[in-house]
């Protein structure tokens, strides 16, 4: 089936099987490897982006259903957001200056979920955090360097700074 | 893990849909997908197509329909829980369908799949039942209506006939006086309910005129806890009555006993569980 879709704002026109998932797409046939498969049972998260700006997860999608639509990866969220001497999107900044984690496998998907989270919510309580992180799971940190993380770009930027 | 193969069409009009799903015995729908891929993965199921509801927006968005809210199947789990029309008459909706899940599933699932998919540990069923609402199908010989008592057959089961799609749900409008909850026991984040309680109390004088009670993961459907709604009913609105009356939760349900619950744990969550969801409902 032919599909079209723009990732992370550039155009990929396809000839895809109907039964291929969005992620092995991103992974597969457009180098978005950033995007990782945790637990392929739709539960850890790891492999969140966002769907016409709304978080998914991308191994419950097919590539076909996402026909026409627009996808930003992990990849794609410094380019179209980056700020600041290290061009990095301000979620990723944080992270990094909060530690907010450690093997860095369910990253990409904590990051795109709380992309959506501030979009929704741009001044969010810790418990707000916690609960629309809710569907992301990390083995690593415990959680408290990530929350300090997401309420701490949620602090520096305005609500427009985390648009992705 | 990658499914089997299989066709897929995305047609425009429920018509089509119903045409494609005619044409082919071994066709499934796929709304959300957020039930069905994983099942697709895991290979639990093999259909030969799959016609995409997706591109039917008469499906999409909820309509005023005098003293009804007219909900079409694709209104996504994230819709209930944001659309004004819902929050004004059907506030029960969309407290129970921020439970469902985590976001990024909201995003995706739909109260129509949610409703044919017809897990016992859905949140929806049994709301959709306490609310009296009426589900509105259609199929080759044209649309009809149905309760929820006669739409939920069995565990994972409806009565919808082959080549028949759920095309909205019609949720009669709260009055004055009406007050709800919806309570649900997880353990754990984003995880389904081992009991859940829908409730709702119209309040009168200090007393509760009525009540209805839906129940989740009591039994292989969603269930009336009519006992407990007998017993509310021309009850004092107070914590203590709305706990007597919760005594009775369990009469007449059959819960499974599975990895997370025995059976007598789950009869003992549906009656505190209803207690403190009647409580709420009835504003004590
Ligand atoms: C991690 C995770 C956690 C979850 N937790 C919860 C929870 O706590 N509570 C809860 O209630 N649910 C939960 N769910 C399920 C979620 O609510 C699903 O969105 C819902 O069950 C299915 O909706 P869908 O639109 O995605 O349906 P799909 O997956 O597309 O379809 C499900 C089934 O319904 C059929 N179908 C779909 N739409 C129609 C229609 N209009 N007419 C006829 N048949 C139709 C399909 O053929 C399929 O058999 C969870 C799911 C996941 C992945
Ligand atoms: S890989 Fe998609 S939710 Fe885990
Ligand atoms: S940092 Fe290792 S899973 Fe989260």
């Amino acid at each position: 089936m032919k599909i079209t879709l723009t990732i992370d704002g550039v155009r990929y026109d396809d000839d895809v099987e109907p039964r291929l998932l969005l992620v092995h797409y991103l992974r597969e046939h457009a180098g978005r490897t950033g995007t990782p498969i945790g637990c392929d049972t739709s539960n850890c998260g790891a492999c969140t982006v966002l769907l016409n700006g709304k978080s998914v997860k991308s191994c419950s999608v097919l590539a076909v259903q996402a026909d026409g639509a627009s996808v930003t990866t992990i990849q794609g969220l410094a380019a179209s957001n980056g700020s600041g001497e290290d061009g990095w999107h301000p979620l990723q900044r944080a992270f990094h200056e909060e530690h907010g984690l450690q093997c860095g496998y369910c990253t990409p998907g904590m990051i795109l979920a709380a992309v959506d989270l501030l979009n929704e919510n741009p001044n969010p309580t810790e418990e707000q955090v916690r609960d629309g992180l809710e569907g992301n799971l990390c083995r690593c940190t415990g959680y408290q360097n990530i929350v300090r993380a997401v309420l701490k770009a949620a602090g520096s930027t305005t609500g427009a700074g985390v648009q992705a | 893990m990658i499914p089997a193969s299989f066709d897929y069409t995305r047609p425009g009009s429920v018509e089509a849909a119903v045409a494609a799903l005619a044409a082919d015995e071994e066709a499934k729908v796929i709304a959300g997908g957020q039930s069905l891929l994983p099942l697709l993965r895991l290979r639990f199921a093999y259909p030969t197509l799959l016609v995409d509801l997706g591109g039917i927006s008469e499906l999409r968005g909820v309509r005023d329909a005098g003293d009804a809210l007219e909900i079409g199947a694709l209104t996504t789990h994230y819709e209930l829980t944001r659309d004004p029309l819902i929050a004004a008459h059907a506030g029960l909706l969309a407290q129970a369908a921020g439970t469902i899940a985590d976001p990024a599933v909201r995003h995706r699932g739909t109260i129509g799949g949610a409703l044919s998919h017809a897990d016992p540990a859905g949140d929806l069923p049994a709301v959709i039942t306490a609310l009296d609402a009426v589900l509105v199908v259609t199929g080759p010989g044209g649309s009809r209506e149905v309760s929820p008592g006669d739409f939920f057959a069995d565990y994972l089961t409806t009565t919808l006939a082959p080549g028949e799609i759920l095309t909205s749900v019609r949720v009669p409008k709260l009055g004055d006086g009406w007050g709800y909850h919806y309570e649900k026991f997880h353990p754990t984040a984003q995880a389904w309910a081992i009991v859940g309680v829908a409730a709702l109390a119209r309040r009168s004088n200090g007393h509760v005129a009525e009540a209805r009670i839906g129940l989740t993961n009591m039994g292989s459907t969603p269930v009336r806890a009519g006992a407990v709604e007998a017993a509310a009913a021309g009850a004092e609105a107070s914590a203590t009555a709305m706990r007597a009356a919760a005594q009775h939760a369990d009469q007449g349900t059959s819960p499974p006993s599975d990895l997370r619950a025995a059976a007598d744990y789950r009869r003992h969550l549906a009656r505190v569980l209803t207690g403190r969801a009647l409580a709420k409902a009835a504003g004590v």
